[in-house]
């Protein structure tokens, strides 16, 4: 496909799009990872929670 | 399930648990639906092909907005109804929104340069926009400096509300003030001016980044509120009282 002069600003705003995008899920799923892990621990330490409510 | 039980941190876990996946299925199929529709329809009559950047720019202009406006009814939430998931939504939602701000900027320059040959202009839409980037990063930053989330998200809910009035200024700034960037074309009281044949694929793609912003806010909600666990948890193990 012929995007034409200003094809590099197209797919440079795509890529940037693509990009910023990828880092807000990877953010998301990475801090849910380490999370459960901080919950895991405290959980293997005999750490509860007062309410008796699973952590997670 | 009503709305109110979702108040319940357990429901709501249960509820992002089941909702993130549907929401990030949609959000694929409609940005892929979208942007092809988007890559295959004919080059604008005065933009050429650098019209295919408005289906990206414009959604991330309406959820900078859109979520700017979540954050200050979350506010309230905060400060006068007293939600106890309503500081985790508004938290959740900061860098979400800050990360779309960040988009709607750098795309609309990449489509400036080719049309008005420049980056940047001062014109009162960009610059609106640019200042609700940054009290996204004000917002951000107040989160970060304060330990206790409690005491955070009061003064975090005034600085919200507070930037709030920034919004109808982003939004209506073409309308009071003269400036580079074109009017309102979708969102008028006489109806869309754009063609549908470009409506169609930037409503679509506007839809897939509604679904992915829910995704991701359901899952940034759940962070924070599995946080908000450890660091009890932690306190418990600190007094020793567990």
């Amino acid at each position: 496909m012929d995007l034409g002069p200003h094809a590099n600003f197209i797919l440079l705003a795509y890529a940037a799009a693509a990009f910023v995008l990828s880092l807000l899920v990877i953010w998301v799923v990475a801090d849910h990872r380490a999370q459960v892990r901080a919950i895991d621990a405290l959980e293997s330490k005999g750490v509860s929670r007062r309410s008796g409510a699973r952590a997670r | 399930m009503a709305l109110l039980d979702l108040a319940n941190p357990n429901r709501f876990l249960a509820f992002a648990r089941v909702s993130i996946p549907v929401f990030s299925g949609l959000a694929a199929v409609l940005l892929g639906f979208g942007i092809w529709r988007g890559f295959n329809v004919p080059p604008d009559y005065q933009q050429g092909e650098t019209v295919r950047i408005m289906f990206i720019h414009v959604p991330s202009a309406w959820m900078a907005l859109g979520i700017y406006t979540l954050m200050a009814i979350s506010a309230l939430g905060t400060l006068v109804w007293r939600h106890p998931l309503a500081d985790v939504a508004a938290k959740a939602a900061a860098p979400i929104g800050a990360a779309f701000a960040f988009l709607c900027l750098l795309t609309g320059a990449l489509w400036g340069r080719p049309m008005w040959g420049a980056y940047w202009v001062w014109d009162a839409r960009l610059t609106s926009m640019l200042v609700l980037f940054l009290l996204y990063l004000g917002v951000l930053a107040l989160w970060r400096a304060m330990d206790e989330p409690g005491h955070a998200a009061r003064a975090v809910a005034v600085l919200t509300l507070v930037g709030f009035v920034n919004v109808p200024i982003v939004k209506f700034s073409v309308d009071w003030w003269s400036t580079l960037h074109q009017p309102a074309s979708v969102f008028r009281l006489d109806g869309p001016t754009i063609h549908p044949v470009l409506l169609t694929p930037l409503l679509i793609s506007a839809l897939g980044f509604l679904a992915l912003f829910l995704a991701l806010h359901l899952a940034a909600m759940r962070n924070e509120i599995l946080r908000r666990r450890v660091r009890t948890m932690r306190m418990l193990a600190a007094s020793g009282s567990h």
